[in-house]
């Protein structure tokens, strides 16, 4: 009797999943219950037709766009207090384009991270063919000036006086640690190296990867007579799709009227010590 | 050594910090404190080994009712590097226990269903990762060297009979995504699909924490295959997302993997939609690339904070449609409910 009535119940409350009441079925009728038999794929083909038109913006084709034009901004206008990261995509439309490549149009927001502003941007993003090996190119225009304003010039014009004075060069490791701690007097050289890193992941970037870096490992100040301040980099980059560790040195110099550049970006041997596993 | 509940926060004295990040050894340590300090609601249970022969833990949690129940299961750091994962199990523990007495809905579910936490699934890997500097960034189990290939360990992650080997996975040894030699080759692997697979019809709910990429994904990682409840894994995701949000504006996306992330295969979540746990998550927590899988400490908290919310939403939305849950207007109780309501009424 309780079963008619929870019965009659369900069809009055118009159970919106449509499946029978009390408990979920562990294989549900209209489940996959069949064990999917293995195909291999080859991993080097593409895995699916990249979408053309207008894109989900949520979705990882937009987001990949995304990322490379923040790591534009911040080849362009980072310094060790300006770093920008990719805050959210609101539209994305993709075509390819005969003769260039893939061309994303996107409408974007990045936050300054020192600062913890926000601008909005239009950017174009076009992805070469890969057979051509021409470097990506990408193109932003933004209607607010956070992006190229100097609200930080004073904060980078001490650092730089401080640093150029210094008898002794700068060496620090491990930013952030392993618990993300970073000392004080290291976080303008961590911002830094996310910027020369930019650099990096820009060249680095396709459709098919997304970079951040993971960690500074190394900083060593070089001693310099020019004007800006020199630095040997060794970063590791996190790169997403893979999920692989790569790491690079960097030539870095930076001064404030200047800005960062990179002269020389090496790609190093990575590997963790493949310590035989051993039993307790 | 402290038995007390003092000990482990949930009074106004926390001697274990939530707050920082542990090696193994105490976490295990915690582990066993957690049951002594909660006798009558907590076990430890271990369900298997690591390749290098340790003990592979989870703490049940759940009012010991005499009668078979529906569970939750919750495991963390399945990949070593993810550290903000175990903290996360961690806290959401202490986090029950400190409300299953007073706040009623927690109590309730605590009666219905038990907790099946797994703090730290890739113990071997996770020792590692704590070893040094040089091997702070290790994903993989710490398998060994399989033969006519030169690097260990083995993606645990790609490494469940789930579209086992079809995509999104390397086949070279040395690459962080390696799915292994074959589908559950690893004892890691095989810990959890025994473990849960021989209980499977109980599992409501199958949650695998992981960092970072501020993301909430339903099955499947392989584009060829959608999940029959699609659409309401997808509603109950937005949900805890919207949750999330409230407590820190943190915006998590939700989506498939081959639509938000990336296709892959062989993953904990996809094998546990596979065995017909309904709502199956992966959870990619804070950061989105910032400081990466170097969380700083001070941001443990608020991301857990948020966290649980997102997971209590997604448990608390598979544990009404089960039982009588007075929030949601669309569920039918269950015959059993209805029992145990009438005999509880008997009682008072």
């Amino acid at each position: 009797m309780i079963l008619g009535v929870l019965l009659a119940v369900v069809g009055l409350s118009g159970v919106t999943t449509g499946s029978p009441i009390v408990t979920v079925p562990p294989n549900a009728a209209s489940e996959n219950s069949e064990k999917p038999t293995a195909v291999v794929v080859v991993e080097e083909a593409r895995e699916e037709v990249m979408e053309t038109g207008e894109l989900n913006p949520n979705h990882y084709p937009a987001q990949r766009a995304a990322k490379v034009v923040q790591h534009y901004l911040n080849t362009l206008h980072g310094s060790p207090y300006k770093v920008f990261g990719l805050q959210k995509v609101f539209r994305a439309y993709a075509e390819d384009v005969p003769g260039s490549g893939r061309k994303y149009q996107l409408e974007l927001s990045v936050q300054e991270m020192v600062k913890k502003t926000t601008a909005n941007c239009e950017a174009e993003v076009i992805f070469p063919r890969k057979e051509d090996h021409p470097p990506l190119q990408v193109h932003v225009s933004s209607h607010d000036d956070l992006l190229n304003n100097n609200v930080s010039l004073q904060e980078e014009t001490l650092l730089y006086q401080q640093y150029k004075r210094n008898h002794s060069l700068l060496f620090a490791q491990n930013l952030p640690d392993s618990n993300g701690h970073i000392e004080p007097e290291h976080i303008p050289f961590w911002h830094l190296g996310a910027v020369a890193s930019s650099f990096v992941m820009l060249s680095e970037s396709t459709e098919d990867t997304l970079y951040n870096m993971a960690q500074v490992a190394n900083i060593t100040q070089l001693a310099s007579n020019d004007d800006p301040l020199k630095f040997e980099y060794d970063v590791l980059l996190h790169e997403m799709v893979s999920q692989e560790i790569i790491a690079w040195k960097m030539l870095v110099t930076w001064s404030p009227s200047e800005g960062v550049k990179v002269l020389k970006m090496e790609k190093r041997e990575y590997s963790v010590t493949n310590l035989k596993t051993t039993l307790l | 050594m402290n038995f007390s509940r003092s000990y482990l926060g949930v009074c106004n004295r926390p001697e274990y910090n939530y707050d920082k990040y542990h090696p193994m050894s105490e976490i295990s340590e915690w582990m066993t404190q957690v049951a002594k300090a909660y006798p009558d609601i907590v076990t430890v249970m271990d369900y298997g080994k690591t390749y290098e022969l340790r003990t592979i833990s989870l703490l049940k949690i759940g009012a010991d009712t005499g009668a078979k129940k529906k569970a939750i299961w919750m495991d963390c750091g399945i990949h070593a590097r993810e550290w903000i994962a175990p903290a996360f199990c961690q806290y959401f523990v202490s986090r029950i226990l400190r409300t299953y007495k007073t706040d009623p809905k927690m109590g309730e579910m605590i009666r219905n269903m038990d907790f099946y936490v797994t703090p730290v699934l890739n113990m071997d890997g996770y020792i590692y990762s704590w070893k040094d500097n040089s091997t702070r960034l290790w994903r993989k189990n710490r398998s060994p060297e399989p033969a006519g290939c030169n690097c260990s360990g083995t993606d645990l992650n790609r490494n469940f009979d789930a579209n086992w080997g079809t995509i999104g996975v390397s086949f070279d040894c040395c690459h962080a995504t390696y799915c292994g030699r074959g589908a559950e080759s690893e004892p890691e692997t095989l810990a959890v699909s025994y473990f849960v697979g021989s209980r499977k019809e109980d599992f409501l709910c199958f949650l695998t924490i992981h960092s970072y990429g501020q993301l909430l994904l339903v099955p499947y990682g392989h584009p060829n295959f959608t999940a029959a409840n699609y659409k309401e894994l997808m509603e109950v995701g937005m949900g805890a997302a919207e949750a999330i949000k409230k407590v820190h504006g943190k915006v998590y996306r939700v989506g498939t993997s081959p639509d938000i992330l990336y296709p892959n295969s062989g993953s904990s979540r996809d094998w546990a939609r596979f065995q017909g746990i309904p709502y199956s998550y992966t959870f990619e927590l804070r950061d989105d690339g910032r400081y990466g899988f170097e969380l700083p400490e001070d941001q443990i908290r608020p991301t857990c904070e948020e966290a649980y919310d997102g997971a209590l939403h997604i448990i608390t939305y598979a544990h009404n449609k089960v039982f009588n849950g007075a929030v949601v207007a669309s569920t039918v109780p269950t015959i059993w409910t209805v029992l145990v309501a009438v005999a509880v009424a008997a009682t008072v």
